[in-house]
């Protein structure tokens, strides 16, 4: 048996912890040497980024997270091609320190910069603008996967089921090493930015449907506590990268710069969740009421438009020690009616939620455990204390699956594993490719094993692997 | 795997046929629990209880006859139920006798099998559990305690100095296992109306095994290291603790 030091684990929802090895490598050649030849007594492993993962997606109970930071530079940026090479254990934070400065943003990114380029990958993530630009497997050139049995490239025409595979793949296909991006060309760091409220859903959803091509980025903010004919009403920020004739003129001779602001750190944890019902509800009131009913060509900075949450670090931790999950799922257009239901069941259940994110997915990307797929997506930050939560996401997960929606893997801790079948269809095709790549089920995270995502019967225990 | 809302998909329950593990049982069964190892003297109990269980939507039950006395066979009994299910998520201890405190009907024999089904067996077998839960990285263990444990009373010193025992052993092993991954929660309550207290006086706030099984869920879902049932009891036994001898005396009867 191993019996190097352990650290505890858990996701950005501080939700479950569990116990692991670490290993740090610090270049690709370490790494090979961990995976090919240092695996013995873990049973099995897991690579791990940031741990913006909400629940156990990049944990391992039991076996070894292998910490991917270690790997973080820049390769080689391709100005022709408008192309970025670098490591993936390099995060969103420090690639666009690197990039936005050379006149390029990421072509996709989350709500928060704090995701390396490989657990993003992992997660095929998506951000405000998937509507148009699809999901970040779509702007993939190339991936270095280091997998149990070799080291492969692939990408979207070599080895393109391993590449699709890994796209979403939650980690589980090998520790992505290194990938080519290709990047968005961009005028200036600003954006412009258009503010609108919707007194209701339906307000809201029309607004969002109405010629989705105007935006590049669009995204709405609901208060998830409004009830009765206020459900679903909301705040629209709707923008569009800012060419150099639209700043003013004494910003027109540097149009980029990129400062993100200092993080400023919650401190400690609190003895109990600051996020309640009370205190949410009325910061929900404040936020719809000091929201402009209408106001337009806005300028913004990247940071505060597409990282408003980044300026305080650890914000995580105001959720008490119990921690919180956040609520992600999207249904196809047409299931709108599912939709209204979810918001219905969570704004009657006081289920405080802090700010809920709306927005609509354009067509679903080539990954088969990628989540985005064409529809409504809704996503909802919930402390776990909440009595009675368990039993009701239980129920709204039925609903999901049953309008033909799915559960986003990043961010669950708590989906039912019967249903991972049905919202993903795809799941045997994957599991193939899985198979293949990882023989003996040596990668599994604490997530896999919970939903039964790789073949249970693969699975080596640590117990039957020591012996 | 233990989910983000503290439900568990597998379990070893000892003393599985109590009322109380059962109404655990139940209300454990519609949320994640797949399968289960019970534990206990009477097969015969415990295949009915796995006969509800199975009605209630458990994929597998495994019945073991266990005397948590026989030190000796908590070892092997451990890697067997680790066996059967893979990972341990939960290990709920729900043995223990009342037997008697009366002190002309009891002999020493009775004393050391009291301590000996009610703490040191328990604590044994925990222990075992809780090792490997260290090297699985995660697990939950719940054990059984009672308000009788916090301050002894002449009407049941016997049995509530075995739960004082386990309750120490158990809140000590809590601490001891910080970081590790695996928690423990002592479930303290006070009047259980069940099989085991039939035909006694009810003391004060009274429960059912359903109230206990409801507050040992809630415990589960919030992680917390003492759960009293009902809630009340806490503060009052804050205050009783404090009462000088002569009082509880008369109080305890």
């Amino acid at each position: 048996m191993n019996s190097g030091p352990r650290r505890l684990f858990a996701g950005w929802g501080r939700a479950t912890w569990t116990s692991a090895h670490v290993a740090a490598p610090a270049n690709q050649a370490e790494l090979e040497h961990l995976v090919f030849e240092g695996l013995e007594g873990f049973g099995r492993f897991v690579p791990r980024g940031l741990g913006r993962a909400y629940g156990d997606a990049a944990q391992c109970a039991g076996g070894l997270v292998i910490d991917c930071r270690g790997l973080r530079s820049v390769i080689d940026v391709d100005h022709e091609r408008a192309e970025v090479r670098a490591s993936a254990g390099i995060s969103f934070d420090e690639l666009l320190e690197f990039i936005v400065p050379q006149g390029y943003f990421l072509p996709v990114t989350p709500g928060t910069r704090f995701v390396t380029l490989g657990g993003a990958i992992a997660s095929d993530v998506h951000g405000k603008n998937h509507h148009v630009d699809g999901s970040l497997g779509a702007h993939l050139k190339r991936l270095c996967l280091v997998t149990p049995t070799g080291v492969l490239e692939c990408g979207p025409q070599v080895r393109r089921e391993e590449f699709e595979a890994t796209c979403g793949g939650m980690g589980m296909t090998g520790v992505v090493v290194e990938a080519t991006l290709r990047l968005l060309p961009i005028e200036s760091s600003w954006v412009v930015v258009d503010t609108e409220r919707a007194s209701d859903l339906d307000a809201c959803l029309s607004l969002l449907s109405a010629d989705p091509a105007k935006y590049r980025y669009s995204v709405a903010w609901v208060d998830g506590l409004a009830q009765g004919k206020r459900l679903g009403r909301s705040v629209l920020t709707r923008a569009n990268h800012a060419s150099v004739a639209e700043l003013p003129e004494r910003w027109q001779r540097q149009p980029i710069s990129y400062r993100a602001p200092r993080v400023v750190k919650v401190p400690f944890s609190p003895p109990f969740s600051f996020l309640n019902p009370a205190t949410v509800s009325a910061f929900n009131e404040m936020w719809f009421r000091k929201a402009p009913r209408k106001r337009e060509r806005r300028l913004e900075q990247f940071a505060s438009f597409f990282y408003p949450l980044d300026g305080v670090g650890n914000w995580n931790l105001l959720y008490g020690p119990r921690g919180f999950t956040q609520y992600q799922f999207v249904v196809p257009f047409g299931a709108e009616q599912a939709l209204e239901k979810v918001l219905e069941k969570l704004s009657t259940g006081r289920v405080a939620s802090f700010l809920a994110v709306l927005k609509s997915f354009g067509p679903a990307g080539t990954g088969p455990l990628s989540f985005p797929t064409e529809g409504w997506t809704l996503a909802l930050d919930i402390p776990l204390a909440t009595p009675g939560l368990p039993q009701l996401l239980d129920e709204l997960d039925l609903l999901v699956a049953g309008a033909g929606g799915r559960i986003y893997f990043s961010k669950d801790a708590r989906m039912r594993p019967e249903l991972v079948q049905a919202m993903y269809p795809r799941l045997a095709e994957w599991q193939a490719v899985q198979g293949r790549l990882d023989p003996t089920g040596l990668l599994v995270s604490d997530l896999a094993l919970r939903l039964g995502l790789t073949r249970r019967e693969s699975l080596r225990h640590p117990e039957t692997s020591d012996k | 795997m233990i989910d983000g809302t503290g439900m568990p998909e597998t379990a070893v329950v000892i003393g599985g046929s109590s009322d109380i593990a059962a109404a655990v049982l139940k209300l454990l069964a519609p949320r994640r629990l797949r399968s289960v190892v019970l534990a206990g003297r009477s097969l015969e109990n415990l295949v009915q209880v796995g006969n509800d269980l199975r009605g209630v939507g458990l994929q597998s039950v495994h019945c073991r006859h266990l005397d948590v006395a026989a030190t000796a066979s908590l070892a092997p009994f451990t890697a067997e139920a680790v066996g059967i299910l893979g990972q341990v998520d939960l290990v709920l201890v729900a043995a223990g006798q009342l037997g008697t405190s009366v002190l002309e009907d009891l002999g020493a024999e009775d004393v050391s099998s009291l301590v000996a089904t009610n703490f040191a067996g328990p604590a044994a077998l925990v222990t075992e559990f809780a090792k490997y839960m260290v090297h699985q990285g995660y697990g939950r263990v719940v054990v059984l305690s009672s308000v009788a444990g916090v301050r002894t009373r002449k009407a049941n010193f016997v049995y509530g100095s075995t739960k004082a025992g386990l309750d120490g052993f158990a809140t000590g092993l809590s601490d001891a296992l910080a970081g590790t991954g695996v928690t423990v929660n002592v479930v303290r309550p006070g009047f259980v109306s069940t099989k085991m207290t039939a035909g006694m006086k009810p003391a004060v706030f009274p429960v059912d095994a359903q109230a206990v099984a409801r507050a040992i869920v809630r415990g589960l879902e919030t992680g917390q290291q003492v759960t009293w049932v009902p809630p009340k009891l806490r503060y009052l036994f804050a205050v009783l603790r404090l009462l000088p001898s002569p009082l509880w005396r008369r109080l305890g009867g």
